[in-house]
């Protein structure tokens, strides 16, 4: 059981991520991560979804997947040299004083940047693995993390390689 | 300019369509005004559920595309279990429905039901038309995705303002392309070459050849593979008459209900052939130990059933036919196995399918005497349980396509409207209903259809006055304690007549063929109602999550 990334080209079609995300639930499989939007194709989407299971599993999901009519191709970047990012903004807790410039020294640290200050809040915009947003988020929870949004991860292949349509 | 609904109304014709089963309602009627004087014929169900089971039984009975049409909300509902069972057994079937206007999407307005969202996980695709304008090519796509690759139920629901809606005649492509559907028909050389020389070494190969030999009309070709190298075949509840029933190397059906012969013969190969079958749990029984001995080769046009239950050696994802054509050409030598051949006719000469001759009127005479009767030149259409599997254990299919039966979702009520598709599907031939009590009343409706078309469905119940199938389990595995499942007497016949339709009961062996004699006489519908021996169960049987070899009410193992 392990973390697979998958990328999903679809047709940027009504309806199409919740034939994508049934099916998944359908077959009993937990959506860890779920990123969705246009793509280098105006009329396809590429859909980022991570899901933690056996490889024989994942495979049968992806062979699922594959069939929907609107499911373009469908890989699994796991065993591939890739970059896998997310976004993530985080509302902390900053009252005047000494919290303040302790969020800032560490968002500094994390290459985070202050996108709103308001007069008892701060809210940071993190991008990174997931590893360093949860990093992240756990120095923070010492000031009061008051609503955290994160985007999913998206992944791409390193190199020249490419998940694209075969046409 | 013309409207939505009459647009759709001249696609089904240029797909060739020529029969709907539908039910009319509000947001329906611009299309069922358009159908008022089409070339289309229009049967009348009487339920909705009937509709989706006779496309459904005419689909199989033709190999064509069947359609059927229902209004929005209760009424595209209805259709949902006829769905549902096309999708399990991969038959193609059109579905059209109506849907409230585009401006109440949503809205919960009067007769809406999200129908292309309930069904998602239930066709193969489906289509909420935005525009009158898409519409010829949706139903163009539609009919190209329920009847390629591994066929299957799509739905098109259609909402009124895009039937009332107008547009021009839009140009349709000759050939369909969906970028995101391109299905694999011609199988992968060396992977056959691989299964070539699996066949040429083994020395117990048995094919096991599933429902995905009729959708690919490769009968002939399965049969030529198993005379060519001399293989015996079993075949599953959905292959029964892809090899005629008296075909030496016929071993029967396998799983639960199948032949004792068949399953020691899978339980002892050692090469597993599986052509268009996909491992069910009612075939298999126990995974672990079905086929323990053999290497197995797949040939399915579906690559997702591929490795989905069962490890798999020679892996080939194609279209069954060809494929098969493909290894004919390819095989070189003929084969006589001779000590395995031997070993089966040994088993099948010990272990034959029992038969009681007491006096008494037991169903699977009733089955044999029809078999006899009509000699495989009939189709035969069952209901879902005890009489499903009396069916398929006794009767002798010749011919693929003339047994249609509710396998993977196992509806019961599937078999009587499936039987009013499967007449228009095939007219020159007798069409049986066998049903239980129990399925029967499940769309014992129907008897207005059949009796205003004078539809000669020939419906032949076995009647123990009960759900046999769950009475025989709670018999087995419940301590006889028969929960909910003993049904008053009724006579069938009587509420046939009361639609205008003949019919016989039927207390004792002497009276079964005259019955059946009288069905055929009949030109029209017919119902007889068999009274059999009410605890008669059916065997022998593999009990839930045991191996197939280890099968109770069959004969001693020697």
């Amino acid at each position: 059981m392990k973390p697979h990334t998958l990328s999903i080209l679809v047709e940027n079609k009504p309806g199409v991520l919740s034939r994508v995300t049934g099916l998944f639930s359908r077959r009993g499989f937990n959506i860890e991560s779920l990123a969705v939007g246009t793509c280098e194709e105006a009329d396809m989407s590429r859909i980022t979804i991570i899901v933690i299971g056996d490889d024989a599993r994942v495979e049968q999901v992806m062979k699922q997947l594959h069939k929907l009519i609107d499911v373009i191709k469908v890989s699994d970047l796991t065993e591939n040299e890739r970059v896998e990012r997310e976004l993530a903004l985080i509302k902390v807790n900053a009252e005047p004083g000494t919290s303040r410039a302790e969020i800032m020294q560490i968002a500094q640290i994390f290459r985070a940047q202050i996108v709103d200050v308001g007069s008892k809040s701060v809210i940071l915009q993190v991008t990174g693995d997931t590893d360093k947003i949860d990093a992240l988020e756990k120095l923070l929870r010492q000031y009061g993390v008051k609503e955290l949004v994160r985007t999913g991860r998206i992944g791409i292949l390193r190199g020249s390689k490419i998940v694209a349509s075969l046409k | 300019m013309k409207t939505g609904a009459k647009i759709l109304v001249e696609s089904l014709q240029r797909e060739g369509t020529e029969i709907i089963f539908g039910y009319p309602g509000g947001v329906v009627l611009p299309i069922y005004d358009e159908l008022y004087d089409s070339p289309l014929r229009h049967i009348l169900v009487r339920h909705e559920q009937a509709a989706a089971h006779a496309a459904d039984g005419y689909a199989r009975a033709s190999g064509r595309v069947g359609v059927c049409l229902a209004t929005s909300g209760p009424g595209a509902c209805n259709l949902v279990t006829g769905i549902a069972t096309a999708y399990m057994d991969s038959a193609p079937i059109v579905a059209i429905t109506g849907q409230v206007p585009t401006s109440l999407l949503g809205n919960d307005a009067f007769q809406e039901s999200d129908i292309t969202g309930i069904t998602m996980p239930i066709t193969k695709h489906n289509y909420l038309v935005k525009s009158a304008a898409d519409i010829s090519r949706v139903v163009q796509e539609a009919f190209y995705i329920a009847g390629t690759g591994r066929q299957g139920p799509v739905l098109i629901d259609v909402p009124k303002d895009v039937s009332t809606g107008l547009a021009k005649d839009t140009p349709l492509p000759e050939k369909v392309t969906l970028r995101g559907y391109n299905p694999t028909y011609k199988g992968h050389k060396r992977q056959i070459d691989k299964a070539i020389d699996l066949i040429e070494h083994a020395e117990r190969p048995l094919i096991y050849a599933g429902g995905g030999v009729i959708a690919s009309n490769a009968s002939e070709e399965l049969v030529r593979l198993a005379t060519t190298c001399g293989v015996p075949v079993t075949t599953t509840l959905m292959g029964i008459g892809c090899i005629p029933c008296d075909h030496p190397l016929n071993l029967g059906m396998l799983g639960m209900h199948g032949t004792e012969y068949a399953n020691f013969a899978v339980t002892e190969s050692d090469l597993l052939i599986a052509i268009g079958a996909r491992f069910d749990d009612r075939v298999t029984g126990k995974i672990d130990t079905f086929a323990p001995h053999a290497k197995i080769v797949h040939i399915d046009i579906d690559p997702a059933e591929i490795g989905k239950n069962k490890r798999v050696d020679v892996p080939i994802v194609g279209d069954v036919k060809a494929v098969l054509q493909d290894m004919l050409a390819g095989l070189k030598k003929n084969n006589a196995y001779e000590a395995w051949i031997k070993k089966i006719r040994h088993w099948r000469q010990h272990h034959p399918l029992r038969i009681k001759d007491d006096g008494r009127l037991h169903p699977q005479q009733i089955i044999r005497t029809l078999s006899d009767m009509v000699k495989g030149e009939a189709v035969i259409v069952s209901e879902v349980g005890q009489n499903q599997m009396w069916t398929a254990q006794h009767f002798c299919f010749h011919h693929p396509r003339t047994w249609i039966t509710s396998g993977g979702l196992g509806t019961m009520g599937y078999g009587f409207p499936a039987a009013m598709g499967a007449h228009f599907a095939r007219p020159d031939v007798p069409v049986f209903d066998i049903a239980g009590d129990g399925s029967i009343q499940m769309n014992i409706q129907e008897m207005g259809t059949v009796a205003a078309n004078r539809i000669p469905v020939k419906v032949a119940i076995l009647n123990n006055m009960y759900l046999g199938m769950v009475r025989q389990w709670q018999e087995l595995f419940f301590d006889r304690r028969y929960s909910y499942t003993e049904l008053p007497p009724v006579e069938f016949v009587k509420i046939a007549n009361a639609y205008g339709i003949d019919g016989m009961r039927v207390d004792s062996p002497d009276e079964v063929l005259p019955a059946l004699r009288a069905s055929l006489d009949c030109d029209g519908p017919f119902v007889m109602d068999f009274r059999i021996e009410r605890e008669e169960n059916v065997f022998p049987m593999v009990p839930a999550g045991a191996a197939i070899n280890e099968m109770i009410g069959g004969h001693p193992r020697s």
